[in-house]
């Protein structure tokens, strides 16, 4: 049976038509959630998408915690749904304390798209596990607030667990610290990366298809996962 | 948010005053006057608002239309129609849509002629005249495009100038019933050096992408070309492209009497008054001058979710007609949505939602806020509307009905009232269609011979390799041709996953149907310094460039916007460079074949007496069948070190007037511009279409700006592949080469063409009768461009200097790396592959060029025959300089010369 991955749309959500081609490319049915609709409608996964959720007039993500699907989301979270949060969707995973640290205004304080080396620094998550260890992607970044930052003990205590899940190499687009692109959360079910890997399943659209791993690898997870 | 049902039906009571009857003598009413104006005291005016009934009895009150930029006689009109003095709202109503920016006023003459020299489409579904034009591209689907101007509230507040420029363009495109799907920005901005153009160019950028990204728009492509004479008068031009099933065009008519009109979107503010910003001067109120922002202020995310919830609207079939709102505000949407329809409009203006409770009706009514739209919906589907603005969290209130057609068949009049006070009563059409419409004064410009006799064939050029080496490497780096990735990486260009080709590439490729990979192909070109020199031919080579640029991808050209940027037209001189243009354009679309669908006109972009350059800026659009087919720019790397040939198509001759050259080398303008050839256009638009769908191509680059030379640059830098070139025999000697290199004669394309297709594809060239020519090969091992027996550059010096010019500029340092092609890891940069390789390839490159170029000089010297310009391009006299208009050396980063210039815009200069 396919696995059936809900992708949220908040307004203000512009990736959210992409993140759901992917999951379809990778071979699993998109299904998409409301931000204001608290139901889950049976979902083996979700991602959330890039965009803009409410013009991020305030901090990135910090009005879109609230939404009714996302209360849902973090008691889901809490019991092992897989959930992706790519770039604005990392943001409100930062917000909504499923992951530690925050996102910040890019150092150089410009808005920045261009096509991103990153080396897979975890294959041991839900999105990660077609990965090889140290495997090097190339993959969209695209933001304006992608700079991760978090106190010192946090990106130890991150680095020794292991759950920094990929980073920059070739340049460090943002200034993030360590060169960080995505971490996840102890359990390894919950990941956050501010690159765009549904920008990147499509060779006539991107400049690889390297995005999909992540995409195939959720359906990998979830074929061993246990019922 | 919340949503207002508030519908127009449970108004508490029917308009009390019979509509006025027009008179045709505007002294008529003086009697009613006489009798009531001794009877009210001057406090007694309704609130203060200055009401249909008293205008009606106080004729001779003083109105402000000087000041509003009405003529006297304009005036004398409005009252004729009305029968009467107009209101305070009536006469800032009349005075922004009859503003050049609305009415056309002094361009409607000249325009016509996008209409009557049109080809015959059965693609157009909608054409001038309608938000944007509509093309059919398939059963199914149609597109819609167009290009419009933000200038003049870019110089003042360049991020939100640029930003509103964007939301407005999109939501005309919303209004056909397309989803908008992506954008382009064609800009243009004083000397690179100026201090100015380092507020101007940095606020412009960001605010063009901080809307367009939050919008969920990718940028495809656009331009940004400095020169002095933009220095006041920066160019901020947006394009919008929009996607749409056929059977859901939209109309703007308001038709169906009875039914609701309903206001969409953002709160109205006081925010873009400045039209009209003397409206609130002293003759109207007092005290009320720090209350006008003039520039409006963008609120992208609003404008995201009224994308969204028209489009629901759209699917749901609850929308009987739709009008964005954008220039001159609810004015303009009222009046020319019951100007389409015939029909009248009964509007209660306090139902308005405001930013700022203390507005007054005319400024209700002038006020440009953004995101903001106009429905026109059947009484029994309001609710279903209200339901789904709700949904979206977009503001949707009643404000109004449709009225029916006066008893006698004339159209409806436009009835406002704000609490109660009959505010306007105006015929719809009278400010619509009924404005003034002048045949201005022209005259070529006295300076125009003299500049013309001052040819730029007659200026000293490099003719030793060395010289040629560092102009190759000056000119990459001028600003005009350098790397413009510090600008295009502010945008985004992957959201909604269909950009199949974005900048640097010669088009925006966007994939607009996954099933059957149908797509489309655009390009924005202008080249202001052309049509300085003849605005006749330089509108044909913006046209002929945009055309090509779309051709090399594959596409087939099917439809033109234009956005047509000039001084002021009272100017003769600016009015003739204008009507030449528009001539220009329309005779070339003619030829071409493809219709102008739509587009703007921007006059006054002038400082004092210093006008810019007549600068029209053309897009066209083509079709792809299949996107999968495209035909990208870059040179594509071989694995097995193999090499592509490559063909220069179209003829070389030496034109070198009004080039990047002339310019960046001589800060020289005159002479005249390339000679065009649409025919010649029209057969290398067809050879690239055919010879894209069977594989012939590997790469296709258009030639235009900087020549030869820069489009080898760019073809090599794009993946990182070098190349070998051998100038052909008649270009050798003296300055020869540097003619092959730098000539910027249109109509020519640089092709690479995999091994085994050399002889299909020639064939194919011959078919189409364009000439060919093999020039020589890629040369993936090599790492560096080589023409032979000139010089050889290594593509990290070539890189260096293209890249670096931006950067400096403007700050922050880039790291360029070449994309890579069809390889998924990046790593694999050919460069560890290369330096291996390097040094046995080399010798074998070296005998296949020679070999290759024998061969083709053979063929290629019937079909190109040299320019008759060739044997007498160098030897001519020079002529004297004097009469040229200064140009301040800005774009030379040595100059150091602006100061020099006294006849350099003011900057600073507030309009």
């Amino acid at each position: 049976m396919t696995a059936r991955v809900g992708v949220v749309t908040f307004p203000g959500s512009l990736d959210d038509g992409d993140a759901a081609r992917a999951v379809r490319i990778a071979g699993g049915q998109p299904v998409r959630l409301w931000h204001g609709d608290p139901q889950l409608h049976g979902v083996d996964a979700v991602v959330l998408p890039g965009g803009f959720s409410y013009g991020d007039y305030l901090r990135c993500g910090a009005i879109a915690r609230f939404a009714p699907v996302m209360e849902t989301i973090v008691d889901a979270a809490a019991g092992g749904l897989p959930v992706l949060g790519i770039c604005n969707g990392f943001q409100i995973l930062c917000e909504a304390h499923l992951l530690p640290g925050a996102l910040t205004r890019n150092q150089h304080l410009h808005f920045r798209n261009r096509d991103q080396l990153l080396r897979i620094e975890s294959t041991g998550t839900a999105w990660t596990n077609t990965f090889q260890p140290e495997q090097k992607v190339l993959i969209p970044v695209k933001n304006g607030e992608g700079c991760y930052v978090a106190d010192t003990a946090t990106l130890d205590e991150l680095e020794a667990e292991g759950r920094v899940v990929a980073r920059y190499v070739g340049g460090n687009p943002n200034g993030s610290q360590r060169d960080i692109a995505a971490i996840t959360n102890p359990a390894g079910n919950v990941v956050g990366i501010m690159p765009h890997p549904e920008h990147a399943v499509e060779a006539l659209t991107g400049p690889s298809l390297d995005g999909l791993g992540f995409f195939t690898s959720v359906l990998k997870h979830l074929v061993g996962a246990p019922a | 948010m919340t949503t207002h049902p508030d519908p127009v039906r449970e108004s508490p009571e029917a308009f009390p005053v019979a509509p006025a009857q027009p008179s045709p003598d505007a002294t008529a009413p003086l009697a009613a006057a006489a009798r009531h104006a001794t009877a009210r005291a001057a406090t007694d005016w309704t609130d203060g608002v200055d009401t249909v009934p008293r205008a009606e009895d106080t004729p001779e009150e003083l109105q402000p239309y000087a000041e509003l930029g009405l003529l006297e006689d304009e005036y004398d009109r409005i009252r004729q129609f009305l029968g009467r003095r107009p209101t305070q709202s009536e006469l800032a109503m009349y005075s922004i849509m009859w503003s050049e920016h609305c009415s056309y006023k002094s361009s409607k003459v000249h325009l016509r002629q996008f209409g009557e020299k049109a080809p015959p489409s059965d693609r157009l579904l909608a054409g001038i005249g309608e938000n944007a034009g509509v093309v059919r591209v398939s059963d199914e689907l149609a597109v819609t495009f167009k290009v419009e101007s933000h200038n003049h509230p870019s110089f003042v507040e360049p991020y939100q100038g640029a930003a509103t420029g964007i939301g407005g363009i999109v939501r005309d495109i919303l209004a056909m019933g397309a989803r908008p799907v992506a954008v382009m920005d064609p800009l243009r901005f004083g000397a690179a050096d100026h201090p100015d153009t380092a507020r101007v160019l940095p606020g412009v950028v960001a605010g063009v992408g901080g809307y367009g990204n939050c919008l969920g728009l990718p940028n495809i492509g656009g331009e940004v070309v400095f020169d002095p004479c933009y220095q006041g008068n920066p160019l901020v031009n947006a394009l919008c492209l929009g996607v749409l099933p056929v059977s859901r065009l939209q109309n703007k008519a308001a038709v169906g009497p009875g039914n609701v009109v309903v206001l969409m979107g953002a709160k109205t503010g006081r925010d873009g008054i400045g039209g009209v910003s003397v409206l609130a001067s002293a003759a109207f109120t007092e005290g009320s001058e720090q209350r006008r922002p003039s520039v409006q202020v963008g609120d992208p995310f609003i404008e995201k979710l009224l994308i969204e919830a028209c489009l629901e609207l759209y699917d749901a079939q609850l929308v009987a007609g739709i009008q964005d709102l954008g220039g001159a505000g609810l004015t303009c949407a009222l009046t020319e949505t019951a100007a389409a329809a015939g029909t009248g409009m009964r509007v209660w203006l306090e139902r308005v939602p405001l930013r700022e409770p203390s507005m007054e009706p005319h400024e209700i009514l002038a006020s440009e806020s953004q995101e903001r739209m106009l429905l026109v919906v059947e009484p029994d589907k309001l609710d279903a509307v209200l339901k789904i603005c709700e949904k979206w969290g977009v503001l949707a209130t009643a404000i109004g009905e449709v009225t029916p057609p006066q008893p006698d068949g004339q159209p409806g009049r436009l009835l406002i009232t704000w609490r109660d006070h009959l505010v306007v009563d105006v015929p719809p059409g009278s400010l619509v269609d009924d404005g003034p419409v002048y045949a201005r004064p022209m005259r070529e410009p006295a300076d125009l011979i003299l500049l013309q006799a001052d040819r730029a064939e007659t200026l000293p050029r490099p003719a030793d390799p060395d010289a040629l080496r560092e102009t190759v490497l000056r000119m990459i780096a001028s600003p005009n041709l350098c790397d413009k990735t510090w600008i295009t990486e502010q945008y985004d260009r992957y959201v909604l996953g269909n950009t199949v080709l974005a900048p640097p590439e010669d088009s925006g490729v966007i994939r607009i149907d996954e099933r059957t990979g149908l797509g489309v192909a655009l390009s924005v070109d202008g080249n202001g310094r052309y049509a300085r020199l003849d605005p006749y031919h330089g509108a044909q080579l913006a046209l002929a460039e945009a055309y090509r640029n779309v051709a090399v991808t594959g596409a087939t050209p099917i439809a033109v916007t234009d956005c047509l940027n000039f001084g002021s037209p009272e100017d003769p001189g600016v009015m003739w460079q204008f009507a030449e243009t528009v001539r220009g354009l329309a005779d070339g679309c003619a030829e071409l074949g493809i219709p102008v669908t739509g587009g703007n006109v921007s006059f006054y972009n002038q400082t004092g007496a210093a006008a810019i350059h007549p600068t029209p800026v053309v897009g066209v659009l083509g079709v792809l069948e299949n996107v999968a087919d495209r035909v990208a720019m870059g040179f594509v790397p071989r694995p097995g070190g193999d090499h592509d040939q490559l063909f220069l198509l179209g003829e070389t001759h030496v034109e070198l007037s009004g080039s990047e050259w002339a310019w960046v080398t001589h800060q020289h303008l005159g002479g005249v511009p390339p000679q065009v050839n649409l025919a010649r256009e029209k057969q290398l638009a067809g050879l690239l279409a055919d010879a894209g769908r069977v594989g012939h191509l590997s790469s296709a680059h258009d030639l235009s700006d900087g020549g030869l030379a820069q489009s080898l640059v760019e073809s090599c830098l794009r993946h990182g592949v070098g190349a070998r070139i051998a100038v052909p025999e008649r270009f050798e000697g003296g300055s020869m080469p540097f003619v092959f290199l730098f000539s910027e004669s249109a109509g020519r394309v640089l092709v690479s063409v995999p091994r085994g297709h050399e002889k299909a594809f020639t064939a194919l060239c011959e078919e189409h009768g364009v000439p060919w020519e093999l020039i020589g090969v890629t040369d993936p091992a090599g790492g560096a461009l080589e023409v032979h027996g000139q010089f050889r550059i290594h593509l990290d010096e070539l890189r260096d200097a293209h890249t670096g010019t931006l950067p400096s500029l403007f700050g922050g340092v880039q790291s360029f790396t070449p994309v890579p092609v069809g390889s998924p890891v990046a790593e694999s940069s050919a460069q560890a592959t290369a330096d291996a390789a390097e040094a046995d390839v080399t010798a074998e490159v070296d005998s296949l060029t020679e070999v290759d170029i024998v061969i083709s000089n053979e063929d290629a010297d019937e079909a190109t025959a040299p320019g008759p310009d060739v044997a007498r391009g160098a030897g001519q006299p020079a002529v004297a300089m004097g009469d040229r208009p200064a140009e301040p050396a800005g774009d030379e980063s040595d100059a150091g010369s602006e100061s020099g210039d006294p006849e350099e815009p003011a900057a600073s200069d507030e309009r």
